[in-house]
């Protein structure tokens, strides 16, 4: 019996600490304008781009390219 | 689009704290408020280096581990802001922080630590963007104008890198493999060293200097 309750407080045990081995995931959750309750729109909302995210996205890759100085050149 | 990071090149920074002045003016940050800082390794010996470090906008960051009232995000961009009307400036993060990013400016006559400030890669906060409330609270921001931080834009040897995180990586490959020693960037002899019985390691291929 004694041997019995051990065994079970053991796998007790062993699920418990495999349970802190998670992993929380990575995944950006945006849901109705909130990123995880904090409200806040995308760069690409702005009245410049007016939701153009491909046009945010070239403008962005522009400047990204012009930080390497083997194609300006 | 990957995430946004910044990177520093310990081969280029000549610790001229321009990045640290460009995030001041950008953002008009008061006194006893860095977010940006130029940090020296080995100063003034001989072959001294330098970073320039700020929030990295970490994957799994610690302050938003640590945060008793959950002001943090991250974006879909990447980029860890933080809500400063949740915000108790307690500290919490600032212990986290392996860089010391979080910043806590001085708020009254007796030096009361205000609410939690640092660097938002220049994607301002939770306020409608480009509004005077979003500047007041965190600064310009120049993601929603598809411009990248200002500290990176700014940077005269251009050794602050930042951005789409694949982009600046792919940047700084070419530079190091450019910038010459040849097979010898990377591979055995680099990480360990000439190997037993074989001498010293080959010279630098063209124009590198052994530090």
């Amino acid at each position: 019996m004694t041997r019995q309750l051990v065994a079970v407080a053991l796998a007790g045990v062993f699920a418990l600490g495999l349970s802190a081995c998670g992993e929380r995931p990575q995944v950006v959750n945006y849901k109705q304008g909130a990123y995880q309750g904090k409200p806040d729109s995308k760069p690409w909302e702005s009245a410049q781009f007016n939701n153009n995210k491909d046009e945010w996205e070239r403008a962005i890759r522009t400047r990204n390219q012009a930080q390497n100085e083997y194609k300006r050149i | 689009m990957a995430r946004m990071k910044f990177l520093c090149d310990a081969e280029r920074c000549i610790e001229c704290n321009g990045c640290v002045t460009a995030c001041k003016q950008e953002h008009e940050i008061p006194w006893g408020v860095n977010r940006r800082r130029v940090v020296t390794i080995n100063d003034g010996v001989p072959g001294e280096r330098s970073i320039s470090v700020a929030c990295m906008h970490c994957s799994d960051a610690p302050c938003m581990a640590v945060c008793p009232v959950d002001c943090f995000y991250k974006t879909e961009e990447g980029v860890v802001l933080h809500d400063k009307d949740l915000c108790i400036g307690c500290g919490y993060c600032f212990y986290a922080c392996p860089f010391g990013a979080p910043q806590f400016p001085q708020a009254g006559a007796f030096g009361v630590r205000g609410k939690m400030d640092k660097c938002t890669f220049c994607a301002g906060g939770p306020e409608k963007d480009t509004s005077d409330a979003e500047f007041k609270k965190y600064g310009r921001n120049r993601l929603a104008e598809g411009k990248l931080p200002a500290c990176a834009e700014m940077c005269s040897t251009k050794a602050l890198l930042g951005g789409d995180g694949d982009v600046i990586a792919d940047i700084y490959r070419e530079r190091v493999t450019t910038r010459g020693r040849g097979g010898d960037v990377w591979g055995w002899g680099t990480a360990y060293g000439p190997a037993p019985g074989k001498g010293q390691a080959p010279a630098p291929a063209q124009g590198g200097q052994k530090s």
